[in-house]
């Protein structure tokens, strides 16, 4: 989180910079300035997705790299579900919509059924979790995770919560 | 992810909220501060604060636990009774099926409080402790219903100067353990003088555990053997202690008590049994005693004697599924060529046998052992199996 930060921080800085260098480069050409600083923030965009986590108020996550979204549930999902036993996901080419239900986790005590954060096609599920769905438990954020989207919208991330919103929303369940 | 505790079929985010802001609402039971120093994870649970489970083993591990070596549970919030009065047996017998007159003094029976229509307003135990006094234990979630029944039936006895005294034991007064599993009787030994070899299942006597006066009962909920101890709230948590010293026996929660009454074919009340059922169609039939079957005078009885004899539509079976999801309360079930045939009223996946066990009501022609299904979970039809409950053998200590 502070991390995440630090990185917003910089960017802003940053951000400030290639402005005037854009400016400058173009010299005065406002237009041109745009574009090119569109184009700059676009791949700042995603650079910085890239370093970040994205979830849902249904406590899934979605981590960005190369408009392929990874997609996990949350350490406080994972505790209420507790040890999985059973982990449905979607297959490889299904066309998804963001909220769209396409998995289910299992635990002896509870159900409960996954909602994709975001909308694209499934490029990748984790067979690892289908055999071992416990390692939801063990690692929700890393080896735990649950599939792989080719993102359709990726725009879409700026409907879902940072984890700076994210860890708000916790403390307010509570 | 929304997560549906199967428990309590509640989302359990908001369940959180309702623990932690709402406490004052939910009632203690006597093992409160025990379930919170041993890292209980509490949820309100009918009314009360119960432990789902304990922050040293998953559910499943103590299911395990529990079937290898030895588990307690706190079923404190279960509704204790005291019936006193030499006309307690006819009153009782006026609600329910069982034959207490049969019964010798110090016995106890699985029995069902019947509305007029044979459908069944809960299951209880009860125990002859003799022939003018009476121990019930009933279910929490039904604790309302079942003291006004109690008190309204009894009432009309009173009426006609008969002598029925109902005594209902608060949570503040006493408490409730279940200690179940292979270990568990000889762990309680230790702690008793009071010879557990000749108490068999489904046999009650007032013993001194730990130094306290409690009545052990040998029954519970489990499958396994075992017994329930009713203890003075106050010292409830000295004989659990005092039990916990052992290395068999470890504290496990609801999670477990589910899953594990569901593979030893045991109903949960408000999930597998209803007042809309009868005991007939809930394979209970065994709960109308030979001799009250004769009399024909229990609540329904008509209706039930009828069941007995034609048939009735449904029934309830067991569920088997080897891999897969768990079917859930609500799935439906499928004969092979799509027609719906019935539907789950529990399941889970069995820490046991592996894949997944549930129970339900199917059409009688679809009842038989072994019977090729299918279950719906999540709009897909997944193949099951019709199976023999218990699914988990149990191990009742029964008298050879």
């Amino acid at each position: 989180m502070v991390i995440s930060n630090v990185v917003k921080g910089l960017c802003r800085v940053s951000q400030q910079g290639i402005v005037s260098t854009c400016r400058r480069v173009h010299n005065g050409n406002a237009k041109m300035a745009k574009v090119s600083l569109r184009f700059v923030c676009f791949f700042c965009t995603l650079f910085f997705l890239h370093f970040r986590s994205f979830y849902t108020k249904k406590h899934e996550w979605v981590k960005i790299d190369a408009g392929i979204g990874t997609i996990g549930i949350s350490k406080f999902a994972q505790e209420s579900l507790g040890e999985v036993v059973f982990a449905q996901l979607p297959d490889v080419g299904k066309n998804i919509s963001s909220g769209d239900e396409c998995g289910a986790l299992e635990s002896v005590k509870a159900a409960g059924e996954v909602y994709s954060p975001v909308s694209g096609i499934v490029t990748e599920k984790n067979s690892a979790v289908e055999s071992s769905p416990a390692l939801i438990n063990k690692s929700c954020y890393e080896d735990g995770w649950l599939f792989r989207l080719k993102l359709s919208k990726p725009e879409e991330v700026e409907q879902l919560m940072d984890q700076t919103s994210y860890d708000t929303y916790l403390k307010d369940l509570h | 992810m929304i997560c549906r505790n199967i428990i309590r079929s509640k989302i359990l985010a908001r369940i959180q909220v309702r623990c932690y802001s709402d406490v004052g609402s939910s009632k203690k039971t006597p093992l409160y501060n025990l379930h919170e120093k041993y890292g209980g994870k509490l949820v309100d649970f009918a009314g009360f604060l119960l432990p789902v489970q304990y922050s040293d083993m998953t559910v499943s591990a103590s299911h395990l636990f529990t079937r290898n070596s030895g588990s307690i549970f706190d079923v404190s919030h279960m509704l204790q009774t005291s019936v006193s009065g030499k006309d307690c047996i006819p009153w009782f017998e006026s609600i329910c099926p069982v034959d207490l007159q049969g019964m010798s003094d110090g016995s106890s029976s699985l029995t069902v409080f019947l509305n007029q229509k044979g459908g069944i307003i809960d299951d209880l135990i009860v125990t002859r402790v003799s022939e003018k006094q009476l121990y019930i234990v009933s279910n929490a979630g039904r604790l309302d219903v079942d003291k006004s029944h109690m008190i309204e039936t009894s009432e009309m006895y009173r009426k006609k100067n008969k002598d029925i005294s109902i005594d209902f034991f608060d949570v503040t007064q006493r408490g409730l353990i279940a200690v179940q599993g292979p270990k568990a009787v000889q762990n309680i030994q230790r702690l008793t003088d009071t010879p557990l070899e000749n108490l068999y299942f489904m046999t009650s006597r007032l013993g001194s555990v730990a130094g306290v006066d409690c009545r052990i009962t040998r029954c519970g909920y489990t499958g396994e053997d075992g017994v329930e101890i009713s203890i003075p709230a106050e010292k409830t948590e000295r004989v659990t202690e005092a039990l916990l010293l052992s290395d068999d026996i470890k504290l496990a929660g609801l999670g477990a008590r589910d899953s594990l009454r569901l593979e030893a074919g045991l109903c949960l009340y408000g999930n597998d049994i209803d007042e809309g059922v009868t005991p007939v169609e809930a394979n209970l039939t065994w709960l109308i005693a030979k001799r009250r079957r004769g009399e024909a005078n229990f609540p329904g009885a008509e209706i039930i004697l009828r069941q007995i004899k034609e048939g009735v539509t449904k029934r309830r079976v067991g569920v088997r599924m080897e891999t897969g999801a768990p079917a859930r309360k609500g799935a439906l079930l499928k004969s092979l060529n799509g027609e719906v045939i019935g539907n789950v009223t529990s399941g889970c996946p069995s820490p046991s046998l592996g894949g997944n066990v549930a129970m339900g009501y199917i059409l009688e022609q679809f009842k038989k052992v072994s019977t090729e299904i299918n279950v719906n979970i999540r709009n897909k039809d997944s193949p099951c199996k019709v199976a023999k409950m218990p699914f988990v053998p149990s191990k009742y200590y029964v008298k050879k």
